[in-house]
């Protein structure tokens, strides 16, 4: 493959370290000539992991986090050239190849530039250092006398210089990270912070990135993978003449794994509709009409308190004065949603398999599909390409996993596409959200005591990764379990009242198979807290702003909620908004915050809303963001998150459900499971506040989680009515204003 | 097998298929290497795999190749390229309206038809163009300004 980045050059020269791994791992390139660096240093600690600098100055930057989208891309360029004193056009990017790149961990949490950028900042730091050091015993001069710039070391007054390349082009720098080594003085940084424009773009709107969909390999078959009917259910008989009208059909049955596979793509679609297999039995699932319900009373792995302080014995015995409230929110599962159904690519012959992956994971799910493959860790990569987006685990690594054991069975390479049917049907869920919460109100209008109850699936211990759909099938044994994600985080409130008990009572069931989804508990969480400190403010006839404010101790908090409410020209009132109860149309306006995971990014989020009474039909007409995520990177790439965030958390919370009946999944196209539309989006107003002295802490997930929080918040200031269950769409909301419990 | 002539961005091709039904997409994508049309439904609801025939945005997924012989397919590789990008291209990338980008090819062959059509859109005009068109990373707003701003004359 040949990828369009013509604004990066392409780096030079061979860096020799190590012994070459066997040829037919080599195959891949990710970039060209990649694997020229084959058997290269890995080891997270040490700089050549990250770092190659080639012989024409030109730099290779090997990045164990990818970018599906977020913008890792420039921002890690950024990084390296601000540490290292090179110029961003100079690096090229290798990310997520495991025989290439260090293991820096999955790609998650909105913890790519907080963690895998700081690793790497350090990384170049070091590096720079280390070539002051080369340059004092080149130019015999001491360190001290010594700065870098652009890709030279030179004397500070001006005498000698050596180029980065002379001092070590195509050589390592055999040196490990080192934590102390200094950093760039953030008031005269040159690259970081600004919104230097990414290099994937010019690719992607012309047609010529390339992305693991289009990979093609010599003597590759395309496959498609057979589901069952229904889930767990056993393959008894396949009728291989029921294809024997498609040229070059071939069924591949292992166990009750079955595809099929075809020269040609169309082939194997076609007879993936004419295939004709009988299944039988079969693990019912539960009833979704009583989801929550059964999460309600469902036993309890166990209670885990996530803050408790003071008492809160006023909730069940309020005194004099004092009233309570409850209330329960519902989260429905969700798919990821990826536009592009998930693909995987894979060549295994004898000992060995090359997997293509737009797992945010390679490094972890090589071992995975080591196992599955019954083949040494070692001798397996697992390359990084770009995908159809990726907001936690879609059904990239079950793809992968299905062209693995194709290909192994077959001894050729493999593409597995799945279809749309796939991808609702079988990518893992997020996972269902129960929460219950009480508070007691005193006459001042103070929370007196604050209670959440937080039903939530619970992730299974150290689970080595997600079981595989395709093993399972095949009767290849794997640990079992499920994955959710620290879905846990943010159940209480974000101020400081007094009495608070806040416990998640972890469930061991979910209805379909989970995993981690953007911003992982945490929208739905906030979801909950933030709509019922909304319906105490309500009750309290505060304003929602103030009564948030009075209680919020964090500067940094205080700061984004008055930057959303300044530009939304917030007037300080009582929600719900007075209003002609006959008019056809009703506006409002709600405000949420987060503190991210209780000490990362810091969001508020302000929303206005027209709701059409006779339809309820919702209608967002503004959203309003402030945003501290300390140290920015790229702020132009903070903000497309930020706007992404918004815009995909408007789409889970006004339309998404998953739906199943007692077999399958029955919302599996999107016709079923609707998402936003262009003629739904509202105006997005983004204040960023950048901070360079700050450490980084994450930008793609903290604004997803106070988004339904504002829209339930401005739908109960236009209507006086609370929706407390997730989607709103037009039915529900109806039902809402006529009195019927939402 | 069928031979089939098809003309695409203005060059005559020919292909050979097991099944002249085969819809566009496959032979654009696998036959004639034009990546850039993405497949992501087979349904006609999502808009990734847009080209345009006789000028009309047309869902590639569920278009008959043998449907298309006398007409002309325009896909997004026949629209511009990174060095030489067309003025919506352009402009998609003046306002970096993309983010994993998959659905980003079936959105700037819409907003082409479009523009065929109405050189002046407004915002409204532009998200009804759009309106097919799905997208999931959230890059919308950034999407209807590109468009706008190659009506506009890229300004």
């Amino acid at each position: 493959m040949t990828f369009s980045r013509r604004d990066f050059l392409k780096a030079g020269g061979v860096l020799v370290v190590g012994a070459s791994l066997a040829p037919s791992l080599a195959r891949a390139q990710t970039i060209p000539n990649a694997d020229r660096f084959l058997g290269k240093p890995l080891e997270a600690d040490r700089v050549d992991a990250f770092l190659a600098i080639h012989a024409d100055g030109s730099v290779t930057l090997f990045s164990g986090k990818v970018d599906m989208g977020t913008g890792g891309r420039i921002a890690m360029r950024q990084i390296v050239a601000e540490e290292l004193d090179v110029r961003p056009e100079r690096i090229t990017m290798i990310e997520g190849d495991t025989a290439l790149t260090p293991d820096q961990g999955s790609t998650a949490g909105s913890y790519g530039i907080a963690r895998g950028g700081s690793q790497l900042r350090q990384a170049a730091a070091t590096g720079r250092q280390a070539l002051l050091a080369l340059g004092a015993a080149r130019l015999g001069r001491g360190v001290e006398d010594l700065e870098t710039a652009d890709g030279v070391v030179r004397t500070k007054d001006g005498g000698a210089s050596a180029s980065y390349a002379d001092l070590i082009g195509d050589k390592a720098f055999g040196v490990a990270l080192d934590p102390k080594a200094p950093l760039r003085d953030p008031q005269r940084f040159r690259f970081i912070g600004k919104s230097l424009p990414r290099p994937d773009v010019p690719a992607k709107v012309t047609g010529r990135h390339k992305y693991l969909h289009d990979l093609t390999l010599p003597g590759m078959l395309h496959a498609r993978v057979i589901r069952p009917p229904a889930h767990g259910a056993t393959l008894k008989a396949v009728d291989e003449s029921s294809i024997a009208s498609v040229a070059g059909a071939k069924v591949v049955r292992i166990e009750s794994f079955l595809a099929v596979v075809a020269e040609r793509e169309w082939n194997a679609v076609r007879a993936a509709r004419q295939l004709r297999a009988e299944w039988t039995g079969g693990t019912p699932l539960g009833d979704h009409a009583t989801l929550f319900d059964s999460m309600r009373a469902s036993t309890i792995v166990r209670e885990q308190p996530i803050t408790r302080r003071g008492d809160v014995s006023a909730l069940d015995s309020p005194g004099p004065g004092v009233r309570t409230l409850s209330s329960t929110y519902r989260w429905p599962v969700h798919s990821h949603g990826s536009i592009g159904p998930s693909c995987g690519v894979a060549d295994v012959s004898g000992d060995r398999a090359t997997i293509w992956s737009s797992s945010q994971g390679t490094h972890r799910y090589r071992a995975a599909f080591a196992r599955v493959l019954g083949l040494a860790p070692e001798r397996v990569r697992v390359i990084y390409l770009d995908g159809a987006g990726s907001y936690g685990q879609n059904g990239a690594e079950d793809a992968a996993c299905d062209a693995a054991l194709l290909s192994k069975a077959l001894g050729r390479p493999v593409r597995v596409q799945w279809s749309r049917q796939d991808e609702h049907g079988w990518d893992p869920k997020g996972p269902p959200q129960l929460l219950s919460l009480r508070a007691a109100v005193d006459e001042r209008g103070e929370v007196a005591a604050w209670e959440t109850r937080a039903w939530l699936p619970v992730s299974t211990a150290n689970l080595p990764h997600l079981p595989f759909l395709a093993a399972d099938a095949a009767r290849i044994p794997q640990a079992q379990g499920r994955a959710t994600g620290l879905i846990y985080q943010n159940i209480d409130p974000p101020y400081q009242y007094p009495n608070v008990d806040a416990v998640v009572r972890w469930i061991p069931d979910a209805p379909l198979r989970t995993s981690p989804i953007r911003a992982p508990g945490k929208i739905a969480n906030s979801f909950a807290v933030e709509s019922f400190v909304d319906e105490i403010a309500a009750l309290a006839g505060a304003d929602a702003l103030a009564f948030r404010l009075k209680h919020l101790t964090n500067p940094r908090g205080v700061e984004v909620l008055r930057k959303v409410a300044a530009r939304m020209g917030w007037q300080a009132r009582p929600s719900p908004k007075p209003a002609d109860p006959n008019a056809a149309i009703a506006s409002g306006r709600g405000i949420a915050y987060v503190h991210y995971k209780h000490d990362e990014t810091l969001v508020a989020m302000g929303m206005e809303v027209e709701v059409e009474r006779a339809s309820g039909r919702i209608r967002v007409t503004r959203v309003v963001c402030a945003h501290d995520c300390g140290l920015m990177i790229n702020p132009d790439c903070v903000q497309a998150q930020v706007e992404g965030n918004v815009l995909q958390t408007l789409s889970r919370a006004l339309h998404e459900e998953i739906v199943y009946d007692r077999e399958r999944v029955t919302t599996v196209d999107w016709q079923a499971y609707p998402i936003l539309t262009f003629p739904e989006v509202p105006p997005i107003e983004v204040e960023l506040i950048q901070r360079l002295d700050a450490p980084p802490l994450g930008a793609g997930e903290a604004a997803s989680a106070p988004v339904a929080a504002a829209l339930s918040n401005a739908v109960f200031d236009a209507t006086g009515v609370r929706l407390r269950t997730v989607p709103f769409r037009p039915e529900r909301v109806r039902a809402a204003l006529a009195g019927r419990p939402a | 097998m069928a031979t089939l002539k098809i003309t695409v961005n203005a060059t005559a091709r020919t292909v050979e298929l097991d099944d002249p039904e085969t819809p566009l997409l496959y032979v654009l994508r696998n036959d004639l290497g034009l990546t850039g049309t993405h497949f992501g439904c087979g349904l006609s609801q999502c808009g990734a795999c847009t080209v345009l025939i006789d000028g009309r945005a047309t869902r590639s997924c569920v278009t008959p190749t043998s449907s298309v012989q006398t007409r002309a397919v325009t896909t997004i590789e026949g629209l511009g390229s990174p060095e030489r990008p067309d003025p919506i291209q352009a402009a998609f990338i003046a306002e970096q309206a993309a983010q994993c980008g998959y659905c980003t090819s079936g959105m700037v062959v819409a907003a082409r038809a479009l523009l065929q059509q109405n050189r002046r859109p407004n915002e409204a005009q532009v998200r009804e163009a759009l309106a097919g068109n799905l997208c999931r990373c959230g890059s919308h707003a950034r999407v209807i300004r590109a468009v706008l701003r190659a009506a506009a004359g890229g300004r």
